[in-house]
């Protein structure tokens, strides 16, 4: 049957074709496009690579970031703390030192007006003795201007030693 | 005088001009059995057997519409060369519808043979038996220019893609690209890589790539029913034993040492049993490029035998009567239509089987020894039931 015998010419232009075809394919069409698939194919996992790189990236560096900012909260508490404990103290010192201070103003005061009252005493005294003696001289003179009255005193104190 | 109207039609619709050629034919076919013509009955009468062979086997010339002498064809070059007579040039309208002698050539049967007359009718023209056995006909035949066109197709379309991608490099496919890409991709990875293996598939590539698409796009090709498809390419058994041989001559040319053991001494085997297998083995070499070619001729031209033989249907009814043949039609269309759709997807499938198979055969010769037999083995047999 025809349908099913080679055909000579039919095979020797299959031939022809097949082969030409072939040859420019394999020389001008499949490398290009294979190299170029391959070549997207390797750039889209170098992508997806960098990209899962740089999501871990960012997951250290949020990490990171978390711990130098835990850290610098910690430092400003430190540094507040510390701050603080200066101002405490130095208010503490302050008041210490205002304390002293008064308590010193305080005693040289005392002691100042101790000596001024005692000084004022002992001329109050001086004053005294001298007014008393000056009363004194003259109630003297006057009860002992007559002999009588110089006798009764004589009296008198004959009495209290007596007594005694 | 009816053909008056419908050659108007023809010229004022050219959406339905398939369908307005379909009932030119018919009108035309039933006219003549209407015994209106003056070249007698027997002519006349529409034979569904000679029609669709007609169109499924190659021709010298390239029939469009009519028959006999009112028939209209692109005449095509005819070359043949004899020892005795040297080379011979000329166009296939010289034989005037195969009914001429020109230059001591006829046409008989569909092929060209050597006649001792120089010209005059080849009907009564008598065959030079000697010089018909020697000659080498090379003409460019009704499927060597559908194989022209299909090559022409194929180198514009690959090389306008390998441009593209050069010109975009690195960026997303586009257009003709697009179409491409997932069939270079499928290709390369479930064909190649996967039949052949990671290391050796690349040197196979090319040619697996280019028998793919070289057979899908005249499957797909042989599907239109206008000039330039509908030649049935790939489904003549000159086309399939040429892609045959090439993989079984790449399947002996790169058989390891390791295939060929498993071939001739099966390791494993008793040697009693080799007496069995190493025929059966070496016939299989053999018999696997062979169904090769039967598979994909037979499964295309059934394609072709199927749609043609709906539309005969028209025809054999439309012998009866003109009614029979226009409500025949209906169906014949509609299931021509179903069997188009089916073959598509039967085009893309053989070409595939094709290169697949062609791929686990060319796997099996280079497979390594160290790797595990019984997938090779699984492979081959796979390969057998499809």
């Amino acid at each position: 049957m025809e349908l099913v015998k080679p055909a000579f010419g039919l095979i020797f232009w299959m031939c022809v074709s097949f082969f030409t075809i072939l040859f420019i394919l394999k020389k001008f069409a499949w490398p290009v496009i294979l190299k170029s698939l391959d070549e997207r194919e390797r750039s889209i996992a170098d992508a997806l690579n960098a990209a899962q790189r740089a999501k871990e990236e960012m997951a250290n560096l949020k990490a990171d970031n978390e711990k130098l900012l835990q850290e610098a909260r910690n430092q400003r508490d430190l540094i507040l703390k510390e701050a603080r404990d200066a101002k405490d103290s130095i208010i503490n010192d302050a008041k210490t030192k205002a304390t002293e201070e008064a308590d010193r103003l305080r005693r040289i005061a005392r002691e100042e007006i101790q000596n001024e009252k005692m000084a004022a005493i002992t001329e109050l005294k001086n004053q005294v003795a001298t007014l008393s003696i000056q009363i004194a001289e003259k109630v003297i003179r006057q009860q002992l201007s007559t002999d009588d009255k110089q006798k009764t005193l004589v009296n008198d104190l004959l009495k209290d030693v007596k007594m005694n | 005088m009816k053909s008056l109207p419908i050659a108007y039609l023809l010229k004022i619709s050219k959406v339905n001009q398939l369908f307005s050629l379909l009932f030119f034919i018919l009108f035309s076919t039933a006219a003549y059995a209407g015994g209106e013509g003056h070249e007698g009955h027997s002519e006349a009468k529409f034979d569904p057997g000679k029609m669709i062979t007609d169109h499924i086997t190659d021709a010298h010339d390239w029939h469009l519409w009519g028959e006999g002498h009112s028939s209209v064809s692109i005449p095509l070059p005819v070359i043949v060369y004899s020892s005795a007579r040297g080379l011979d040039v000329f166009m296939s309208s010289a034989f005037h519808h195969g009914e001429d002698v020109h230059n001591g050539y006829a046409i008989r049967d569909k092929k060209i043979i050597a006649v001792n007359e120089m010209s005059g009718p080849a009907a009564t023209a008598t065959e030079d038996a000697t010089v018909t056995a020697g000659l080498w006909d090379i003409s460019i035949t009704k499927n060597v220019v559908s194989l022209f066109v299909s090559m022409i197709i194929l180198l514009f379309m690959f090389i306008s893609v390998a441009k593209a991608y050069t010109a975009r490099k690195g960026q997303a496919p586009k257009g003709l690209q697009s179409l491409i890409e997932p069939l270079v991709i499928f290709v390369r990875d479930d064909i190649a890589k996967a039949s052949i293996g990671e290391k050796k598939y690349m040197k196979f590539l090319p040619y697996l790539l280019t028998a793919f698409f070289f057979i899908w796009l005249n499957n797909l090709l042989g599907l239109v029913p206008v000039f330039p498809g509908g030649a049935n390419l790939t489904g003549s058994i000159s086309i399939t034993m040429t892609l045959a041989v090439i993989t079984f001559i790449l399947v002996l040319i790169n058989g390891n040492k390791h295939y060929w053991h498993h071939i001739f001494a099966m390791p494993g085997v008793p040697t009693w049993v080799l007496f069995l297998l190493t025929p059966i083995e070496i016939l299989g070499v053999f018999l696997r490029p062979f169904v090769l070619m039967i598979r994909l001729f037979a499964n295309i031209t059934a394609g072709h035998i199927i749609a043609l033989s709906f539309f005969s249907l028209i025809f054999i009814f439309g012998q009866m009567s003109a009614g029979a043949g226009f409500g025949v039609a209906i169906f014949s269309i509609a299931f021509t239509v179903f069997m188009t759709c089916l073959e598509l997807l039967v085009a893309f499938l053989q070409a595939y089987v094709f290169t697949l198979l062609s791929a686990i055969y060319i796997g099996a010769a280079v497979e390594e020894a160290h790797h595990d037999t019984h997938d090779h083995d699984a492979k081959v047999e796979e390969a057998h039931i499809i």
